[in-house]
Parts: C-alpha cells; structure tokens; sequence
C-alpha cells in the first residue's frame, strides 16, 4: 500500500471512529473529545491532499523557491485554519460540560432527559 | 456592468462581513462603561446598515454577478487562483438583506427584554450575522466552511446563553457536537475534491469537473459538502439538533436560527449543486426526496407538540423541507421569495412568544390556556398579531409567506403540491390552536398532566427579572414590524420581481463560472413571482381549511396528550414512535447522522457511478 493510501485510510478510519465514539459515550467530556478525533482525520486527509514524495516543507527564502520541488502550502494553511476552528468548539463545548456538570449534576448523555419528544 | 457597480460592490461586499466583526469588537469595549441604550442603539443601527448593504448588493448586482478578489488577488488571465473571492448575486444581496432584518428585529425586541444582559448578547448576534454574510458571500468552498463555522460556534454559544438552565445547556451542546461533525464531513469533502481538481473556488472548480462525466472522489466529495449543509438546514434525518436548539436558545436568536441560520443551508445546498455538481444527475431527485420527508415529517410533530417554541421550530423544519423541493425541483424561481416572506411571519410568531413568556412566566400551551385573555389592550394586540401570524402561515393572502406559497404549487411538479398545501394548512392549524387556546381560552380547558415523552414549556427561566405587568412598546413593535415586512414582501411587485431573478441566477451554475471567469453572461429577464388569481384563491382555500382544522381539533377538546379513540390508536403509537426517536440524546442524533449520509451518498452515487 502506498503511503498516500495509507493517509486516506487513516484519514476516514478517524473519522468515522471519533463519530461512533459519540454514538457509544458516557461522558460529555468523552463525546467532546471523540469530536476532535473526528477532526483531527480532516487534517490527515488535507495534508494528504497536498503530500509530495520527495518534497520539501513549503518554507521559501527570498530567492524563490529553487530547483526542489515543495509540498502544497495552501492545504497547511487550510489545517491551520481548522486547528482554530477546532480549538474555539472545543473550548466552547468543554466550558458547556462543565455548566452540565453543575446543573444536571451529571456528565452522562443518558441521564439528560430535559429535552424529548 | 458599469464600473462604477463594480466600484461599489467592492466596498460593500467586504464591508457586509467585516463592518459587524468590527462592530461586535467596539460594542463589547464600550460595553464595559456605556449605558445599555447606547450599546443597543448602536448594535441596531449596525443590523439595519446591514441590511442596507444587502439592498445595495441586490441593485448593484441586478445587470450581473460582482466579483471582488480580496486584496486584490485577482489571477492573471489562464491561472489558478490564489486569493479569495467573494462574489455577490442578487440571491446573495436578498440573504443579507434578509439577516440584517431579522438582526434588527431581534435586537429591537431585546432592547427592554433581557434584565441583566452585557454587551456580549449584542456582540454575539453582530459576529453571528457576520458569519452569516460570509458564508453567502463567499466565492470559494474553504471560505464557506470557515463561515459556516463561524456562524456555528457563535450560534453555540447562543443557544446556550442562558447557561443557568439545564435544558439550554444541553440543547446547545447537542446543537454544537451535531453541526461539528456535519461542517466536519464538509471539509473531508472539500479535501477531496482539492484533492481530484486542485481547486478551492468554487468556479473554478465547476469549470474543472465539467469538463468529464462526474467521477467517485467527484461524486463523494460534493456529497459529503452537501451532508454538511443539510445538517445546518435540518433535513431529516439531520434534524434533531433544530427542535431542541430553537426550544431552549433565546427568543430573539430563534428569530435568526428560524428565519435564516437554517434556510441558509438550503442555500449552500442550491450553490453547490448548481456550481460544482450539475453534472450529477440524481442529486436533484434524492434532494427532492430529501424535502418531501422533512416536510412531512416536521408536520408531523409539530402538530403534537405543547411547547411553543418546539411548536414553531418543527414547523420551520417542515418549510426547510418545503424550500428543499423548491430549490431542487423547479421551484427555483419561486423558494427565495418563499423564505423571505415565512422569515418575517416565522420571526414574529417567535417574539410573540417571546412576549408571552415575559408577560406569563410560560410557553407551555396547555398551562397559558385562556391566560392572556385579560381584556388589557397590549395583550389583546399581541392575541391579534399571533392569529394574524398564524393565518399568514396558512397562506392568507397578501402577506409573503402566501405568495411564496401560491408560486411555489405552481412552480413544482403536480404530486408534490398536496406536500406543500399539507404543511401550510397543518402548520399554521397548530399554530391557530395554539392561539385560539391561549388568547381567546377557546375550547374545554385541558387536564393539566406531566408529560413524560414531551418537552412541555414550563420551566423555562424567565429573560428578564420579574413579571413583566406591562408589555414594553419595543418588544411590540418589533413583531408588528416584521409582521408589515411580511406584508411587504406579498405586496410590493418589485419583491416578487427581485426574487424570481435571484432565485434563477442561483441556480444558473454556468452563468455564475462565466461571471467569475469571464467573459460574464448578460442577465435575461425572468418572469415576475406575482400574485394570480389561482394563487390567491388557494391561497384564501388553505386559510379557512387551517381556520377550520384548528377549531375542530379545539372544540373536540382533544389535548395532544391524549387519544382516546381506537381508530386513532395506530396513527397515535406511530407518532408517539417518531416521538420517542426525538429522545435529546447526543449520541442518537449523531447515530443518525452517519446513517443519512451514508444513505444520500449510496442514492447519489450508484446510479452515478454505475
């Protein structure tokens, strides 16, 4: 299997894993967590995206970008990009676990029962 | 186009994301020692220059699309671009037009509601409408997604502002983990289709794939983006969030999640089929599918419910749907002027609501029965504009919701008519019981009983300290305005006009790639949404139907609790079935997730694919 394959594997297979994580959690601050899984799968698949054999890191100097060739740098930045992302929801839903926490007097997803039907 | 368009929309399309961003900065710093009709003032004067520039957007887009290369990245002649675009159409001028509105009557509404509300409501609501203008503004797919996350984190966070009570807190988590992981599988989708053309914008992109037959990371990409805005447009089976963020967010921001956070995934959803995928065929057929079974299934529970703003918030998944077949399924002419005129109608219900709970402590219509019938006249006013509502929801004519109604059974083929005429008559029956029961005490007074497989509206924490003995004139005004809005939008032929060519050059994906890589397409002219003489005697058919609906079920005495009759038996353990799916577990709707997206992308791709 080729390494590209490999990252695309690894890529859905984080995907899907962080999604049944939250199908299956107990704890909030598990689901929260098994939502960054899920996430951290569309870095893998974005770098993927731009991965060169033989490439070097997109890092120019001020005479250009020479003879080697350089992986994609607009996917890096899309990656930089999703990490904020992801850090400002996850902080957001944390900080919402822990209010839970405090008012449900539980962090168990089957015990919430304030909303149905 | 003129230069002097060009000119203009490349200030004001930029303004319409940034201005709120900047302002949502200088109310929350001056919101630490400014008094509150200051910080207010100015947040509201920010929503109606928003809307502002939505109108200016739409006249100055109206000969053609206006593209702007943010910093001026524009590429060179026969290259990749590098930079942003946004690109502003008629479609997308109306849609900010639309979320500066409601912003507006939101913040009208809260300026005497929330007792002890900082600055950070206000700054909230101004980042939540720019991440609004941004996700419609935006040229290239990467943009969209950072939008659409930005509106959904503040929309998180919203939802869940009143953090002393449990039920808002764990709406608003539901709300986040679920839109999370579906704006996640947007972004696989995006990198798979970075991955197969090398393109981010969304042009160029189109331009790439039509040059060959649609193939598998093509077909699986676009679908996972498509997964991704449905979630936000609560198709079924992404619905779940929806019902349990509107029943516990703030009543001001139920307006904006009602009448334009949740259409706006529509909208992502008619941009990108008619863009990137036109040449996937069975997208268009499994959309429509898509909406009948919202629709259907949003009717369906909204009927049962007893709390009001559940009540109100199934009813807007039913109109999603209805949106859905429209934009899909030949409807494209007619579903914008649909949305604009159910946005107005929707957001006033809300703040009626909204003024209930103010007014009586609950939003629970068994409890309210014959509550506000107190003879004051601002309760009376407010019983007025509700039924008012409520009709217009049924298609009264000549309010909005009932024009877009009327051109929309013209515009969709003959089967999915009697869809959209059910959910207008059903709909607006609850809603009309909801407020005969309330206002007028109209039929028995039903057995108050806890309710273990239902939310019901008690409870709920008060938005501002105290009984409010007198209604504050703002919080009238505001659904009274967007209620004239409505009016406005049945009313004026330039509406109707507006809203037929935006829709059609919304779902003109050639003539958005010519605009954006030259040479643009001239605008043709589309025939007017207007009102005809069949559309408004359906349009007067369905208000009575729903008028007549509402008091049978009334004077019945049926609660929705309760089915007594054997006949009813059956259809009732089905209800109470769907009910039970609804169960405000996290796990369940995500569960729920995976399955529709595995089941749109099998309905998508094997036909496709072969």
């Amino acid at each position: 299997m080729t390494l590209t394959a490999v990252a695309w594997t690894v890529a859905g297979w984080l995907v899907v894993v962080g999604a049944l994580g939250i199908v299956r959690s107990r704890n909030l601050v598990q689901t929260v967590v098994a939502l960054s899984v899920a996430q951290s799968g569309t870095y893998v698949l974005l770098i993927a995206a731009g991965f060169q054999r033989g490439a070097t890191v997109p890092i120019l100097g001020a005479g250009g970008a020479g003879s080697t060739p350089v992986v994609d740098p607009l996917v890096q930045a899309l990656v930089l990009t999703d990490i904020v992302v992801s850090a400002t929801v996850t902080a957001l839903l944390l900080a919402l676990t822990v209010q839970i926490a405090k008012r449900h007097g539980t962090v168990d997803p089957d015990e919430l029962r304030a909303l149905r039907g | 186009m003129t230069g002097a368009d060009v000119g203009r929309v490349d200030v004001v399309a930029p303004l319409a994301v940034t201005g709120p961003v900047l302002l949502a900065c200088l109310v929350l710093v001056i919101g630490r020692w400014a008094p509150r009709p200051v910080v207010d003032a100015l947040a509201l004067v920010g929503a109606a220059a928003l809307a502002c520039c939505g109108g200016l957007l739409v006249a100055a887009t109206s000969p053609g699309d206006a593209v702007t290369w943010l910093g001026g990245w524009a590429p060179a002649p026969g290259t990749h671009p590098v930079g942003i675009a946004l690109v502003a159409d008629p479609a997308a001028g109306l849609l900010v037009l639309l979320v500066g509105t409601l912003a507006a009557g939101g913040l009208l509404f809260s300026w005497r509601y929330f007792a002890s509300v900082e600055a950070r409501f206000q700054a909230l609501v101004l980042l939540f409408c720019a991440g609004m203008t941004g996700f419609v503004l935006a040229g290239d797919l990467f943009t969209m997604l950072v939008f659409f996350e930005l509106m959904g984190a503040v929309a998180y966070a919203l939802a869940a502002y009143k953090i002393e009570e449990p039920r808002s807190l764990q709406g608003g988590l539901t709300f986040g983990v679920v839109n999370s992981l579906g704006a996640y599988l947007a972004l696989c989708g995006v990198g798979v289709l970075y991955a197969r053309t090398g393109q981010l914008n969304l042009a160029f992109l189109g331009e790439t794939l039509a040059g060959a037959p649609p193939d598998g990371p093509a077909v699986v990409g676009v679908v996972l983006v498509l997964v991704g805005w449905l979630v936000k447009a609560a198709a079924v089976p992404f619905h779940f969030w929806l019902a349990d963020a509107h029943a516990v967010a703030p009543t001001p921001v139920c307006v904006l999640f009602s009448g334009v956070m949740a259409p706006l995934g529509v909208y992502g959803v008619a941009r990108v089929t008619a863009v990137v995928a036109p040449g996937v065929g069975t997208l268009a057929p499994v959309l429509v599918v898509v909406g009948t079974v919202t629709a259907v299934l949003g009717t369906v529970l909204c009927v049962v419910q007893r709390n009001l703003k559940r009540l109100l918030a199934y009813s807007t998944i039913a109109h999603v749907g209805l949106f859905l077949i429209g934009a899909a399924d030949g409807g494209s002419r007619t579903w914008l002027v649909y949305l604009a005129g159910h946005a107005g109608v929707k957001a006033a219900l809300f703040l009626l609501v909204g003024v209930l709970l103010a007014r009586f402590g609950s939003v629970d219509e068994i409890d309210l029965h014959g509550a506000a019938r107190t003879g004051r006249a601002p309760d009376r006013l407010t019983g007025a504009l509700f039924l008012l509502a409520g009709l217009a929801l049924a298609g009264l004519p000549p309010v909005g919701a009932g024009l877009g109604k009327a051109a929309l059974e013209e515009s969709v083929p003959g089967v999915l008519v009697p869809v959209v005429v059910g959910v207008s008559v059903v709909t607006a029956a609850a809603v009309l019981r909801a407020g005969l029961r309330v206002f007028l005490g109209v039929g028995p007074r039903p057995e108050r009983r806890v309710d273990p497989e239902r939310t019901s509206g008690e409870g709920e924490e008060r938005e501002m300290s105290g009984r409010f003995e007198r209604v504050p004139t703002t919080m009238l005004a505001a659904p009274t305005l967007l209620l004239a809005a409505a009016v406005v939008v049945g009313t004026l032929p330039l509406v109707g006009r507006v809203g037929a060519a935006a829709g059609e050059r919304l779902a003109d994906g050639t003539a958005y790639r010519a605009s954006v890589l030259g040479p643009a397409h001239e605008a043709v002219p589309v025939e007017p949404v207007a009102w005809h003489l069949s559309g408004v005697v359906t349009g007067l058919g369905t208000t009575v139907a729903a008028v007549v609906l509402a008091l049978v079920v009334l004077l019945s005495g049926r609660v929705p609790a309760r089915r007594r009759r054997p006949v009813r038996r059956a259809v009732g353990r089905i209800v109470l079935g769907l009910e039970r799916l609804h169960s405000g577990h996290v796990g369940d709707y995500v569960a729920w997730l995976l399955f529709g997206a595995a089941v749109i992308g099998i309905a998508v791709a094997a036909p496709t694919l072969g």
